[in-house]
């Protein structure tokens, strides 16, 4: 009987058997994401490797890169590559440097046409040689997608596409996508496909305002000190209230 | 045969001049290319190339693994060759020379060979070809068989001294031969291209030749130049640079393809030739004692100019901070990899617009798609008054109506206003 439940437990144990309501299991761990809340939440315990994530912020500038820094983070670390194809906006040094982020490990790709940037971002997965892919095409269809997941599959690092909240209600061969939105204050992260049952609600990561340190910190970059105090005191009162 | 018998026979056939000087150039690049099988590469004019191998056997796993790559190489540049091998240099080109492709490792099997090859192998001297012709020779056995006082009066102790050597009781010093400094070969194409894109293939036979060459000095270069030469129009240039020192043969056809792919030829390319900047030493890649799982990580410089060849290089940079007060010249463009200082500056967005985006103001509040909210500020910055690029700003966090974060300024020079500068994504 034992060995019953042995035999049985073993067989449950193999990859390829997956029962309703277990998270799916990949065959490479995950990256921690840096939020624990979150890795509970992914299969692999964080972000996939070697797989296609899909991220919808619900706007640019919601929070998707404060969301992927400590990753980042992380991997520059260990000397891995970042491909940035295609941002939207210069990446900024300064702050990437105050993530955590190692800069000499940022691989810019400036394209011109989606295509371009689809192309680029399968090299990229393809070579195996980057730590993780983040990538900005504009548009991209089903089948760019399987390709790049393919690539994806072939490799060990992240692969992170963003995309327009519009685009989400399409199907997509991405083993993971997440939209992102807000809530309570903080970034709502609601994980609507991954390998498993989807997730219900979404999960609320604290707010992560860069304000605590600005506020505290007072820092003035002047050259001109004869100046700058009078300067300072024409400041508009309306805004010393912030 | 003559060439109007020729032409009788095959009225088809063309005609092309031989071109002794392109032939010698050829055998100097098979020369170079065989470098990276042995140090030891003789030439033998006007046909012959010999290869000294008795100290590449272990690298190149055994004999018949070392054919199977030289066989499979000069195929790619493009040659057909016939290999023989023998204990002694003049028996390995007299084999060669009579189309046996054989590989003999002993001189007892070394006579019997040696034997049965015709006597016209002897090609130092046409009169003596002649007339052992006419005395019923047709096998250096035979010519072995007869007297050697005789031989010698007769056709000279120079054709006894050639069979001696070539049976390993005369020494046979070869000049070894010294490949150039530089890398510099071309092809003419057998008819006019008008295609870039068709120009791959042929430059597929130098781009071997440059990695042999490249092998045999255990070097690689940094940039290679492929030059189309045109009927009337000055060369067409194709440089392309690499992040680092490589010696790839695969590599190196695939940054070209892309190259060629989007060029558009002015006029039709009559020849190419691909020539290299200096070699830099380039140590050949170490194997690790126990096979690895999975996929190896991939190197990142040939994905940099993989993607530099198509897209451009400016297309790919890394970024680095720079000890600079003013935004916008905080960061810089950087060849990825690049080692960078971190200068520590106060709260700074994730992303940076390029330029400065005005925003409008409403009863003294600026607007982005709706009020902001201010968070945290100001953050002065002046400086730059020593270059003309100076800025007198309050930098300030603020919160937008859909929850983001920006940095926007409020412009206290002459200009005036607020801008959007940045965005904490």
């Amino acid at each position: 009987m034992g060995a019953g439940i042995a035999s049985l437990a073993a067989l449950l144990d193999r990859s390829d058997i997956w029962r309703g309501g277990a998270l799916g299991r990949t065959g490479l761990p995950g990256v921690p994401s840096g939020f624990p809340e979150l890795d509970a939440e992914l299969p692999g315990g964080g972000w996939p490797a070697g797989a296609l994530t899909e991220i919808f912020p619900a706007h640019e500038g919601i929070g998707e890169l404060r969301l992927l820094g400590p990753a980042l983070a992380a991997l520059s670390g260990r000397g891995l590559r970042l491909a940035w194809i295609a941002p939207p906006y210069l990446p900024y040094p300064p702050a990437l440097v105050a993530a955590g982020i190692d800069t000499s490990r940022l691989v810019i790709v400036r394209t011109r046409s989606p295509k371009d940037a689809l192309w680029a971002a399968e090299q990229a997965l393809c070579s195996n040689a980057c730590g993780a892919v983040l990538a900005w095409p504009r548009t991209a269809k089903y089948a760019e997608l399987r390709r790049l997941q393919i690539a994806a599959e072939g490799g060990r690092g992240l692969a992170f596409i963003f995309r327009s909240p519009e685009t989400a209600d399409e199907s997509s061969p991405a083993a993971l996508r997440i939209a992102l939105g807000t809530g309570q204050g903080g970034l709502a992260v609601r994980v609507f496909k991954r390998r498993g049952a989807p997730l219900a609600s979404p999960v609320l990561l604290p707010p992560m305002p860069p304000a605590a340190r600005a506020r505290s910190s007072n820092h003035r970059h002047v050259d001109r000190n004869s100046i700058s105090a009078a300067a300072a005191r024409d400041l508009p009162a309306r805004l010393l209230h912030a | 045969m003559p060439t109007s018998a020729a032409l009788a026979l095959a009225p088809n056939l063309r005609v092309m001049p031989r071109d002794p000087a392109g032939e010698t150039e050829a055998l100097l690049g098979v020369a170079a290319w065989a470098g990276q099988f042995t140090p030891g590469v003789a030439l033998e004019f006007p046909s012959a190339v010999l290869l000294e191998t008795a100290g590449s056997m272990k690298l190149f796993h055994g004999p018949e693994a070392l054919v199977e790559s030289l066989r499979r190489e000069i195929a790619d540049l493009g040659y057909s060759a016939v290999m023989a091998g023998a204990p002694t240099p003049r028996a390995a080109s007299w084999l060669a020379l009579a189309g046996e492709q054989k590989f003999i490792n002993s001189v007892t099997e070394l006579e019997p060979a040696l034997a049965a090859l015709p006597a016209e192998v002897l090609s130092s001297n046409d009169e003596i070809r002649e007339s052992l012709k006419a005395v019923g020779i047709r096998t250096l056995g035979e010519l072995r068989a007869l007297p050697r006082e005789g031989l010698a009066r007769r056709f000279g102790q120079l054709l006894l001294d050639d069979l001696d050597r070539a049976s390993g009781r005369l020494p046979d010093p070869r000049n070894f031969f010294v490949p150039p400094e530089k890398f510099l070969a071309g092809i003419e194409l057998p008819a006019e291209v008008t295609q870039a894109e068709a120009l791959a293939f042929a430059a597929r036979r130098l781009i071997v030749q440059l990695a042999g060459f490249l092998a045999a000095r255990s070097g690689g270069v940094r940039r290679f130049t492929l030059k189309l030469a045109h009927r009337d129009a000055s060369p067409t240039e194709i440089a392309v640079g690499l992040v680092a020192p490589s010696r790839d043969t695969e590599h190196f056809t695939l940054l070209l393809r892309e190259r060629l792919g989007s060029l558009a030829l002015r006029e039709p390319a009559r020849s190419i030739a691909l020539e290299t900047d200096e070699v830099v030493p380039l140590p050949g890649p170490n194997r690790p004692l126990l096979l690895e799982e999975g996929r190896p990580a991939g190197r990142w410089e040939p994905l940099v100019e993989r993607l530099r060849a198509r897209l451009g290089a400016d297309s790919v940079h890394g970024l680095a901070c720079r000890a600079e007060h003013r935004p916008e010249r905080a960061v810089a463009v950087a060849e990825p990899g690049a080692s960078q200082a971190k200068p520590d500056f106060g709260e700074r967005p994730f992303w940076l617009l390029e330029s400065p985006k005005p925003l409008r103001e409403v009863g003294g509040v600026p607007h982005h798609e709706g009020p902001l909210e201010f968070i945290a500020g100001p953050e002065r910055i002046e400086s730059g008054w020593w270059d003309g690029g100076d800025v007198f700003r309050d930098y300030f966090i603020a919160r937008a109506q859909d929850q983001s974060l920006v940095w926007i300024f409020c412009d206290r020079g002459l200009e005036g206003g607020w801008y959007l500068h940045g965005i904490f994504a």
